[in-house]
This record gives structure tokens, C-alpha cells and sequence, in this order.
């Protein structure tokens, strides 16, 4: 099965064209196709998952690729590339669209798209899984486009309001951004590696210094461009909470599997780049790090002032985002793909639970919400679940993750971004008791009547909030040696890269201590002030203190961002730029064409009035008129009397043959 | 033998034939006129042949005593379709190509 792992994206790709095709003539509007392909995909990870945790290390990576293109020494080709990591997204992956898949018959029933949302769904899961298992950055390339098309599509579902199309649009240029960034840093390094598009090849000579540090810097940071605009990382961000305006299904599969962990992904699969081009072994500070906990700090705040529950989801995931890139700044490897590994549980699981109270409320506003912990029974227990797993309380899965996080920067000295992880910790705690306490505490505040959602959409969240509880364990020694994620989540060759910094390291007490005690605090604060209506000198402060309320318009505006890009920069460019080329075109091109139509026109007089009046016509004219002329000369020698013309003859042949004599004389 | 007293002959004779072609106003005799121009040719044929001991000359004689058999039926053909449209033969009289 290793070696046949590209069945894996093509099934649901296939489906998706089965759907595209035939989806409305299908007895469950093509919903069945999708769910049987990804189920199939699910079934094929699993089997691949379980063919190489059953290796003994050392495992080789497993490549095949066959060229498409040949163009002088460089070869195009598509292949797949099969290690810890591969079979680490493959399993993640097909799980959550397949969760998401199943939401989805009863989130979607009755929708206007029905069948095109399936469609759109399975091309997205397809897209993520072939950009998960390819060999080469080319395929990657293609891949993230696609996951990007598909985004679109999907954010913009529901395209008649023009917020969400304008959402949609909005989300495909920011990463377009980055993608930038990602296309420029793919050819540098294709050249860097000589020629080749192969990642492994290209990691290889990375790990071996055979590339010129200056070349990796300038690849490296233009492949992290595209990280920062397809992962949502300061400060290309702002795309994603806009991006709640697809359906939420939608979200949960963007934030936890398809989308967003792509950046992340193409990080942990061009690690040796990265790690050699940013120093990540000199601890400190380093972009990718720093980056990662701006982001964290930034969007952990921003997810307090947010009503639509959607959003507050989508600004943990942010930060969430931010302390995988954080973990693979501070060259904590498994630690951040070990957080993608959790955080698509629990994040999947909180959007599904998000998606059954908007399901149930049919609003996405929290100030709508309150009170539903005993009408959506199933929906509260498992969003608890979720919240606590995230918020990092022990034994969850967030916990183990983030603590490893924690750990890997403390103990490869990068204190900021320790002091920084777990200030994002205990932020992190107090925003999701608030939007627990908002949603599912107090009296209901909306219209309609709540009720639980049905069983398609109650069991994924069960499942899901079960492998909430139990994901993070798979990196400690109950699962044993052979199943532990650190032994098996790796990238052959480069396992003394990303272990250099004890990944193996034990369980810290003192650490981790620290980070629950700060979660704790996070819950206990923010519990107290919502739960138990204390700390009042926190009341009404945004209306009593300027700089509160500074503080608090600047995060309502999320930073200003939207209004830089959109007014500062887009603007000013839109400004002088769209003036200059209406001057060009007025001036310039207007002139060209202008004159070259004057050009024409004084050409086609010349040619009229000189050539074929004069010329032309005089020839045809003196022709007529010679005609005539001689014409009427010559009509004279034409009697009409045959005797006439016999003398002539006989005139014109005695002429002749006088002459014929006297020549020949 | 005198090949120049047939050559006079042939030569009196085509001039008379001109003559004949030119001045006469009736077609008919126009057309004998260039009978006796065409026999005059036949004459000199005849002459060159004898004169040089081969048949040559006859058998082109046979050919334009055959070939002005045919040129006298057509023209007198035409004379006579001439005559039935304008009761006259008169050549002069016969200018509708005139420019």
C-alpha cells in the first residue's frame, strides 16, 4: 500500500467529478459519493498509517514519481513521497473531511447547492491530500493553489449576499499574497538545488550546507511568505475570520485539516530549509518564531471582543496557528506538528459544535446565544470538551501539545517565546470560558426555539470529542514505544535534525506545572467575571478609562489592518497608480492611437488624391481616351466594303514582296 | 519549253483575277475573279512541277482546285442569302461592318 498511496487524493477526486457529473441524479444528492470516497481515502491512510508504524526504524522515506515533462535535464513530474510525516496529514486529514462530510448531510439538508457543496468539499479534500503526499514543490504548487480555488469556492457558498462573496474574494487574494512568495521561493530553490524540483533532494543538500546560506535565506523566506498568507500569520491574517462567512462545516474543515495547515505543513516538509536558512539552532529570536508569537498574542486578543461565536473559533485558530509556527521557529519540530495533530481535533470538533448552536439558534451572534447547556445537551458536553482541550487543562489533548511547545522553547533557549506561549496560553483559557459562558450559561436571549441538533451531526461530534480527550496521549509512553507520535511522525534522514533538541524529552513537571497553572488562572479569571459576576472594578471600564477604551476600539478594529490594507495601501496604490495609467492611457496610448489614426487617415488621403485619382485613374482614363481616340482614327480605314480591305491586302503583299526582292538582291 | 511563258501567263492572269476582285461590283463575278486568281497559283504550281520533273507541283494544284470548289460553294451560299435579304448583289451596297 506504501507504494500505491496516490489512490489516496485520487478517490476523492474522482468523486468529486462523479459528483460534478451525476451528484443531482444520486439518491442522496451526490452527499453518499463524497462521503464513500473520503471514507475510502480514511481506510487507505489508515492502512498505509499502520504499514509504516509497523517498519522498524530506521524507515526509509518511500518515493515514486514518473516524469510528465521532459525539458533538457530538468524533469516535470507528479509522485508521491510516503514518511512519518506524510502518513501524520493523510490520517488527519481523511479523518476530519470525512467527519466533516458526514456534519455535513445534516448541516447543508435542503441547501439551494447541496450537490456542489459536496462536490466543492471532496475537490478540497483531494487537493490537501495530493499536496500532503507529493514529492516534488511543482505538485505541492498545485496542491496549495487548488486548496486555495476550493476555499474560495466554498467560503463564497453562499454567494448572493455580498458580504460572503466579498469574504470569499477577500480570502483567495490575501493568500495570493503569499503564494507570491511561495512561487518565487519554489524557483529559487529549484535552482538552488541545481535544477530539481525534489523536496527530498532539495532537503538533502539543505542538510549538507551544499547550498549558499544566502540562497536558502532568500528561498526560505519567500516560501514562508506563502506560510504566512495561507496559515493566517501576522499580518495576512485578517482573510480567516472573514472566513466565517462559509458555511461552518466549511470552516471546520479549512481550520483543521485543509487550509491553514498547509502553511504549517509545507514548514515541517521543507524543515532542513528553513533550519539552515533562519539559524533556528542559535536560539534567540528568528523570523519564523517571531512571527508565530506576534501572531499568537495578537489574535488571542482579538478573540475577546468578538460576538459571532464562528469568529472567536477562528482567532484561537489563528493563535493556535501561530504556536505551531512558533514550535517550528524554535526548532521544536514534533512539538508543532504534534499541536497540528491535536488542535485538528478539537478545533474540527469546537467549529461542528458551533455549527449545531448556529444550527439550532440560527444566528452566528453569541449576544443572540445563552442558556443552551440544557436545550443542546450533546452539543454543550462536546464543546466543553473542546474548550477545555484547547485551553490546555491536563491530560486533554491541547495540553500535551502545547506543553511540548513550551517546553521545546525553553529548553532550546528562546525565552520570549516562552514568556509568550504562555501569556497565549492563559489568554487562550480566559477567551474560551467567556464564549462558553456566552453560549451556554445565563438566560436565552434569542428568538425561535433551540433544539439538539440531528444524529448526522451529534455522532461526529461525539467521535470528535473523544479524540479530544484521548489525541494528546499519543505522544506519551501509555500508547508504547512503537505507537508514540515522536517515533513514528518523522521525516527519514532528517531525524537528527528535527531531534536535535531531545525530542524524546521526558514529561517536565515544572514546566508543565507552570502552564496549567496558567490556564487554570485563564478559566478562573475569566470564570470569575462572568460566572460569578466578581471583579467588578472590570465593569464598565472600557467606559471609564480612555485608555481601556483606546485599547478596546483598536481591538473592535482588529488593529486597523483591514483599514491598511484596504484604504492605506490598496488605496494609495489604487490612487496615483489608477491616475498615472489614466494619464498614460489619455496621453500615451490615446496619442499612439490617435496618431496612428491620423497617421492612417493622411496616408488615405495622399493615396486617394495623388495615387488613385491621378495616377491610377489617369491610366485608366488615358487608356479609355487613347482607345477612343485611335478609335476614332482607325474607324475610318473600316468601310465596310470588302474591296477596300482586298486592295489593301494586295497593296500591302506587292509591298512586301518588293521588298522581299530588293532584300534579297 | 519556257518556264518564263507560263510564269507570264499565270501572272496575266492573276492580275486580271486582282483586277477583277477589285473593280467588279457584282459578287458573282468578284468570286470568278478570284477563281482565276487561285487558277493562276495552279498554273505556276503546274509550271514548277514540270520544270523541276516532280509531282509535287500537281498534287498541291489538286489540293487548291479541291479547297476553291469549297470557297466558291460558301461564297456562293453567302451571295445568295446576301441576295435574299436585299434583293442586290452590289458589293458596294454591302458596308455593314462599316466603323
Amino acid at each position: 500500500m506504501l507504494d500505491n498511496v496516490w489512490l489516496i487524493p485520487l478517490l476523492p477526486a474522482v468523486s468529486f467529478a462523479i459528483i460534478l457529473l451525476a451528484g443531482k441524479r444520486l439518491p442522496f444528492k451526490g452527499a453518499e459519493s463524497g462521503i464513500v470516497a473520503v471514507g475510502a481515502s480514511f481506510v487507505l491512510s489508515v492502512v498505509v498509517a499502520a504499514k509504516w508504524i509497523g517498519e522498524d526504524a530506521p524507515r526509509e522515506a518511500i518515493e515514486h514519481s514518473s516524469t510528465w515533462l521532459q525539458s533538457g535535464r530538468v524533469g516535470f513530474g507528479a509522485g508521491t513521497h510516503v514518511d512519518g510525516l506524510t502518513v501524520m496529514m493523510l490520517l488527519v486529514v481523511s479523518f476530519i473531511s470525512l467527519m466533516v462530510h458526514v456534519y455535513s448531510t445534516g448541516y447543508m439538508h435542503g441547501d439551494r447547492r447541496y450537490t456542489y457543496f459536496f462536490a466543492a468539499l471532496s475537490l478540497f479534500t483531494a487537493s490537501m491530500l495530493l499536496l500532503v503526499v507529493s514529492d516534488n514543490s511543482l505538485q505541492f504548487l498545485v496542491g496549495w493553489e487548488l486548496v486555495g480555488v476550493c476555499s474560495f469556492m466554498l467560503i463564497g457558498h453562499w454567494w448572493e449576499e455580498k458580504e460572503n462573496s466579498d469574504a470569499a474574494v477577500k480570502a483567495f487574494l490575501t493568500t495570493r499574497t503569499g503564494d507570491i512568495g511561495l512561487m518565487i521561493g519554489i524557483i529559487t530553490l529549484f535552482f538552488a538545488a541545481k535544477g530539481s524540483f525534489n523536496i527530498a533532494h532539495l532537503n538533502q543538500l539543505a542538510l549538507d550546507g551544499d547550498i549558499s546560506h544566502r540562497l536558502l535565506l532568500v528561498g526560505g523566506c519567500c516560501l514562508f511568505l506563502g506560510v504566512v498568507g495561507k496559515s493566517a500569520q501576522f499580518p495576512l491574517h485578517t482573510w480567516l475570520p472573514d472566513a466565517m462567512a462559509g458555511p461552518t462545516p466549511v470552516s471546520a474543515l479549512i481550520h483543521a485539516a485543509t487550509m491553514v495547515v498547509a502553511g504549517v505543513y509545507l514548514v515541517a516538509r521543507f524543515y532542513p530549509v528553513f533550519f539552515s536558512a533562519f539559524s533556528i539552532d542559535a536560539g534567540g529570536v528568528n523570523l519564523v518564531s517571531i512571527i508565530g508569537a506576534i501572531t499568537i498574542v495578537i489574535a488571542a486578543l482579538l478573540a475577546f471582543v468578538q460576538d459571532d461565536v464562528k469568529k472567536v473559533l477562528a482567532y484561537s485558530t489563528v493563535s493556535q496557528l501561530g504556536y505551531m509556527v512558533m514550535a517550528l521557529g524554535v526548532g521544536a519540530w514534533s512539538a508543532g506538528i504534534f499541536h497540528l495533530f491535536t488542535h485538528a481535533f478539537f478545533k474540527a470538533l469546537l467549529f461542528l459544535c458551533a455549527g449545531s448552536v448556529i444550527h439550532g439558534v440560527h444566528s452566528n451572534n453569541m449576544s443572540e446565544m445563552g442558556g443552551l447547556r440544557k436545550l443542546m445537551p450533546w452539543t454543550f458536553r462536546t464543546f466543553i470538551i473542546g474548550s477545555l482541550a484547547l485551553s490546555g487543562v491536563p491530560f486533554l489533548a491541547g495540553f500535551f501539545s502545547k506543553d511540548e511547545i513550551l517546553l521545546g522553547a525553553h529548553r532550546n533557549g528562546f525565552p520570549i517565546m516562552l514568556a509568550v506561549g504562555l501569556l497565549g496560553a492563559f489568554m487562550t483559557a480566559a477567551y474560551m470560558t467567556r464564549a462558553c459562558y456566552l453560549v451556554f450559561w445565563g438566560e436565552y436571549r434569542g428568538q425561535g426555539h433551540p433544539h439538539e441538533s440531528p444524529p448526522s451531526m451529534v455522532v461526529p461530534l461525539q467521535i470528535l470529542a473523544g479524540l479530544s480527550v484521548v489525541a494528546g496521549l499519543a505522544n506519551t509512553w501509555i500508547v508504547g514505544d512503537r505507537l508514540r507520535f515522536a517515533h513514528w511522525a518523522t521525516v527519514p534522514g532528517t531525524e537528527e535534525l528535527i531531534q536535535r533538541f531531545g525530542l524524546e524529552h521526558a514529561f517536565s513537571l515544572s514546566d508543565a506545572s507552570i502552564s496549567v497553572a496558567v490556564a487554570l488562572a485563564g478559566i478562573g479569571l475569566s470564570g470569575l467575571y462572568y460566572f460569578r459576576d466578581a471583579l467588578k472594578p472590570l465593569r464598565g471600564l472600557t467606559r471609564r478609562s480612555t485608555t481601556a477604551r483606546a485599547g478596546y476600539t483598536l481591538l473592535v478594529n482588529k488593529y486597523y489592518l483591514d483599514h491598511l490594507y484596504t484604504d492605506i495601501i490598496v488605496g494609495s496604490i489604487k490612487g496615483p497608480i489608477a491616475q498615472a495609467a489614466y494619464w498614460f492611457d489619455q496621453r500615451v496610448l490615446d496619442g499612439v492611437v490617435n496618431g496612428v489614426g491620423a497617421g492612417a487617415r493622411a496616408a488615405g488621403n495622399f493615396t486617394y488624391d495623388v495615387i488613385d485619382q491621378k495616377v491610377v485613374d489617369g491610366f485608366a482614363n488615358g487608356a479609355g481616351a487613347g482607345a477612343e481616340e485611335s478609335g476614332s482614327i482607325l474607324r475610318h480605314i473600316q468601310t465596310g466594303r470588302v474591296q477596300q480591305y482586298a486592295a489593301a491586302l494586295f497593296a500591302a503583299a506587292a509591298l512586301f514582296a518588293v521588298g522581299l526582292v530588293l532584300i534579297t538582291q | 519549253m519556257y518556264l518564263s511563258q507560263f510564269l507570264l501567263l499565270a501572272a496575266v492572269l492573276f492580275c486580271i483575277g486582282i483586277y477583277g476582285v477589285l473593280a467588279r461590283r457584282n459578287a458573282v463575278l468578284v468570286l470568278m475573279s478570284i477563281e482565276l486568281m487561285l487558277n493562276a497559283v495552279n498554273i505556276n504550281l503546274v509550271a514548277f512541277g514540270a520544270f523541276r520533273h516532280n509531282v509535287i507541283g500537281q498534287v498541291f494544284a489538286l489540293f487548291i482546285i479541291a479547297i476553291a470548289a469549297a470557297e466558291v460553294g460558301v461564297g456562293l451560299a453567302i451571295v445568295l442569302l446576301i441576295y435574299r435579304n436585299r434583293t442586290s448583289i452590289d458589293l458596294d451596297e454591302v458596308d455593314l461592318m462599316k466603323g
